[in-house]
């Protein structure tokens, strides 16, 4: 830290990583709408389509290599996201959709890590937000069409054998969490474990270059080279955590599904 | 403190200035929800359900080569117990045939013990009637022939002159050599 200060204290040293680098311009003309974000995004849904499509297109009973890994990426969504959050009686209704975006969010979280794309468009907070507010109405939909509104709400913000005192502060936690913190709480895990893990690793990349290139010297040489090792490391810690934001995304979803499906709340 | 107070200055700037990562752009969320609902609609219709097929055929392929496996399982056992009866079948017949080949073997034994012991029975009676015949036959024979000869001799005794002791005496030898030559059918035995 004392050399990052010491070098913006200078003036003309090193500028640290921050929000700007989350922008970026049209890739054709700089106002256009058709931003890197963007085609990563179309690209990460093309990209699970056709695999998923080559995967499944010469399916039998006895899989080909393809096949096992689609039927595996599958079947963990299946088995261990949608049958235990929400049940096998429910539960299978909802494999497709949670399978689409597991492997979606899993994809664009990625792209963090992928040599040259090194960019997760999941930080990109619009993303996230679609997704979220997706699930928020799949579950309220369903919650609602299940018990009725009113019974929905009921149940949610007063559920049985607690003191009636009590729902004074329960009622509108219950409601508040449900409604609101709920979707905002999806986006923001999301998108700030990829905007952060994105910033720390442009902080080690850019950091050990301006140490090695700019600062040089002994001090430079040492801290530079371990700042790019550093960013090494975080590289593969940073591919945990999107496959790991990519299922706990999936994960609550399905649970939230599973609470508004569930008979009593 | 010169130093600090230039970088949050120069911090407070930049914040300004950068873009907040709260805002969405409009262009993301509606490429983002298009690429999301086009993915699951395709995937929906054309992979998902290959993989939920190839499930229920694995899961139908195990169940019915157990089952086959199973049933195969079941018909070798059966076909050994169907041995095994028929094997102690094929034993208990074999002992039962031979107990009664050895029951027939003594039968016949017994069976030809006692006719050869009638058979010896009857031909020693069949020679003892014979012999008593045949002697009866030498009896009654001796019987005639004995008269007769006495009265041959009488005759004889009574022609000739009885005083001489041994004319009587040759009388009695020629009568007992004329008895030799002239009469042996009737002396035989």
């Amino acid at each position: 830290m004392s050399i990052l200060l010491a070098a913006s204290a200078e003036g003309d040293g090193f500028v640290s990583p921050g929000p700007k680098d989350f922008e970026f311009p049209g890739i054709f003309s700089p106002d256009s709408w058709f931003t890197k974000p963007i085609l990563i995004v179309i690209v990460a849904a093309l990209l699970v389509g056709v695999l998923f499509y080559l995967a499944a297109r010469r399916a039998s009973v006895v899989p080909s290599k393809g096949q096992f890994a689609g039927e595996s990426l599958y079947g963990f969504v299946r088995n261990d996201i949608a049958l235990d959050a929400i049940g096998h009686r429910d539960g299978m209704r909802f494999v497709p959709y949670l399978a689409t975006l597991f492997s979606f969010i899993a994809v664009m979280n990625i792209a963090g890590i992928i040599p040259l794309v090194q960019f997760p468009a999941s930080s990109r907070i619009a993303f996230p937000l679609v997704l979220a507010v997706i699930a928020w109405v799949i579950y309220l939909y369903l919650g609602i069409k299940k018990h009725g509104f009113v019974k929905y709400f009921k149940d949610m913000m007063f559920p049985a054998g607690i003191p009636w005192p009590v729902y004074i502060l329960l009622a509108p936690i219950e409601f508040f969490s449900t409604v609101i913190v709920r979707p905002l709480t999806l986006t923001l895990r999301l998108t700030f474990n990829m905007f952060a893990g994105h910033l720390v690793l442009l902080l080690f990349v850019l950091g050990g270059e301006y140490l090695l290139v700019d600062y040089g010297g002994a001090v430079g040489i040492v801290a530079g080279s371990v700042s790019i090792f550093g960013s090494i490391v975080l590289t593969f810690f940073e591919g945990f955590v999107q496959l790991l934001q990519a299922y706990v995304f999936t994960l609550l979803t399905a649970l939230y599904i599973g609470g508004a499906l569930a008979d009593e709340h | 403190m010169l130093a600090t107070g230039a970088l949050t200055t120069a911090v407070l700037a930049a914040g300004a200035a950068e873009p907040s990562p709260l805002k969405p752009h409009t262009a993301e969320i509606i490429v983002g929800l298009v690429a999301f609902v086009l993915l699951f609609l395709f995937l929906r219709a054309k992979v998902f359900p290959v993989f939920e097929k190839a499930y229920a055929d694995r899961a139908a392929a195990i169940e019915g080569g157990i089952k086959r496996a199973e049933e195969a399982q079941a018909e070798a056992n059966a076909a050994l117990e169907q041995y095994k009866a028929q094997l102690a079948e094929a034993r208990a017949e074999a002992a039962r045939i031979r107990d009664e080949a050895r029951e027939q073997g003594k039968q016949i034994v017994d069976e030809l013990t006692a006719e050869a012991r009638e058979t010896a029975a009857r031909i020693m009676a069949r020679g003892e009637e014979q012999l008593a015949a045949e002697r009866q036959q030498v009896v009654t024979q001796l019987r005639g022939e004995i008269g007769r000869l006495a009265v041959e001799l009488a005759e004889r005794v009574v022609g000739e002159s009885l005083a001489d002791e041994d004319r009587q005496r040759r009388v009695v030898d020629r009568f007992l050599a004329e008895l030799e030559q002239g009469e042996p059918s009737g002396t035989a035995s």
